[in-house]
């Protein structure tokens, strides 16, 4: 029970001019855990991220975090600071005019120091093997590079859990290795929604699919059309 | 599309402080927008040739900057003294060339041109983002400067979307026209990029909360006036000074 990081039980979700996303959806996320997550284009994978943290809220159901059920934004405020979101596009996660700036915006809002808030860009770059890129133009960076920043801003807030929404989506096949090399080192529990099932398979150690609503076993080893 | 090139040289202009360099474009631009005679805007060019060439910036890109601003003031020279009263320097058939028109143009231009190169000396020569921290600095409002900061940010990111949705009309074969299906094409771009811009701001913010944004940006970047900064802006304050006593004598 005291490894239990996410709990949702019986969650719902439908957009107001929308169809059902979700329906009685059960997940659990314990420590040391790495979901896979896949499912159709549209099927309420990201939607089901967005729930974790708060940035839509559940129709019906209860989701418990780190211990404590949540439902109110001050709630996901503290769920937020330890489960770190990864968007599907870089664009959306980076805003600041230079790296350095945007990796600190997130310890900085916790409370950190400005040279706290360096030492940990510093540490977090270098884990990424991005070292020397604090001063650079984020929007003038490669979509590559730009997952990587984007990695870096949430790992920058030492959480407990990650959710990856699509880390590999568009990128080449080297800067894809960098990730799966450095995501399978991480000791976070993670769930990461892809559709590249070879990609699941060198990091996650077990997936669910989600189809028509609902939440199932999947095997990444089975030849199974996503 | 964000061009700051001229950030990435380096003079003794680069090297000075942000926060001076603002000041003083500042005053300057202030001083000479209310200037009445044609001298102080003469010398307020000189000035800013002067500062050009401290900032070593190439010539010819320059030239290309100030270019569009110059087409529409050479209409302005053209045609304002045309329209204006007083005695005429010369007359072309009926019309006559206004003496007091061609002087409030060559005002205005020589006002214009003084502006835009000390902008581009003093201000052009930092990146961006320093300006937009600079001026957090120097107390401007935190809404107007991460306004300034979102739009760096963003319009290359909402330019690349708009020549993406450009294309997608071009691989279709859509020649543009002086038609209704042309307008209404155009009305669909703009209206997606608008939608699109909007969404795009509602995932950002999202993104923003995600990393524990409660309203309040903390700026980072910190700035050092050093010796040669103070003697930087009181040596402009004095050529400021002086040309606002000539305006006013």
């Amino acid at each position: 029970m005291k490894d239990r990081l996410i709990k949702l039980h019986n969650v719902s979700f439908a957009y107001p001019f929308g169809g059902r996303v979700l329906s009685g959806v059960d997940l659990e996320l314990n420590a040391g855990e790495r979901v896979g997550l896949v499912g159709p284009n549209g099927g309420g994978k990201t939607t089901l991220l967005h729930l974790i943290v708060g940035l839509i809220s559940c129709t019906e159901g209860e989701l418990w975090a780190f211990g404590r059920p949540r439902r109110t934004e001050p709630d996901f405020a503290e769920v937020r600071a330890s489960a770190g979101l990864l968007f599907q596009d870089p664009d959306d996660q980076l805003f600041c005019p230079t790296v350095v700036e945007d990796v600190a915006f997130g310890p900085l809002n916790l409370g950190k120091t400005a040279d706290e808030a360096r030492a940990i860009v510093a540490d977090t770059l270098d884990l990424l093997g991005l070292a020397g890129y604090q001063n650079r133009i984020t929007h003038k960076l490669s979509l590559g590079k730009k997952r990587l920043v984007s990695l870096a801003t949430v790992l920058a807030m030492q959480p407990q859990v990650l959710l990856l929404d699509e880390p590999d989506a568009g990128l080449d096949e080297e800067t894809e290795a960098r990730i799966v090399n450095i995501l399978a080192e991480l000791p976070l529990a993670m769930i990461i929604v892809s559709h590249s099932r070879s990609f699941l398979a060198q990091i996650t150690t077990r997936a669910v699919d989600l189809r028509n609503a609902t939440l199932s076993p999947f095997d990444l080893g089975r030849p199974v059309a996503i | 599309m964000v061009c700051d090139t001229f950030s990435q040289h380096d003079s003794t202009i680069h090297r000075l402080d942000p926060r001076a360099r603002i000041i003083v474009a500042f005053a300057f631009a202030v001083l000479l927008a209310i200037s009445t005679s044609i001298l102080v805007p003469s010398i307020g060019v000189a000035v800013a040739l002067g500062a050009m060439a401290a900032a070593r910036l190439p010539l010819a890109a320059t030239a290309k900057r100030l270019a569009g601003v110059n087409c529409f003031l050479l209409i302005l020279l053209v045609f304002l003294p045309l329209i204006a009263s007083g005695p005429c320097l010369f007359r072309i058939g009926p019309v006559g060339y206004s003496r007091e028109g061609f002087l409030q143009a060559a005002r205005i231009s020589l006002r214009c041109n003084a502006i835009l190169l000390t902008f581009t000396a003093l201000l052009s020569t930092m990146e961006t983002s320093t300006l937009g921290h600079a001026l957090s600095h120097l107390r401007l409002p935190q809404k107007l400067v991460h306004l300034f900061l979102f739009t760096v940010r963003y319009i290359d990111v909402l330019h690349h979307e708009s020549a993406r949705l450009r294309r997608a009309m071009k691989v279709r074969c859509f020649r543009p026209g002086a038609n209704a299906r042309t307008f209404r094409t155009i009305g669909y771009l703009a209206g997606m990029l608008l939608v699109r811009a909007h969404d795009r701001s509602m995932r950002i913010m999202d993104a923003m909360k995600c990393r524990g944004f409660r309203g309040r940006f903390h700026v980072l970047t910190h700035f050092t006036a050093t010796q040669q900064d103070v003697v930087f802006v009181l040596a402009s304050l004095t050529v400021i000074l002086v040309l606002a006593w000539m305006e006013i004598r």
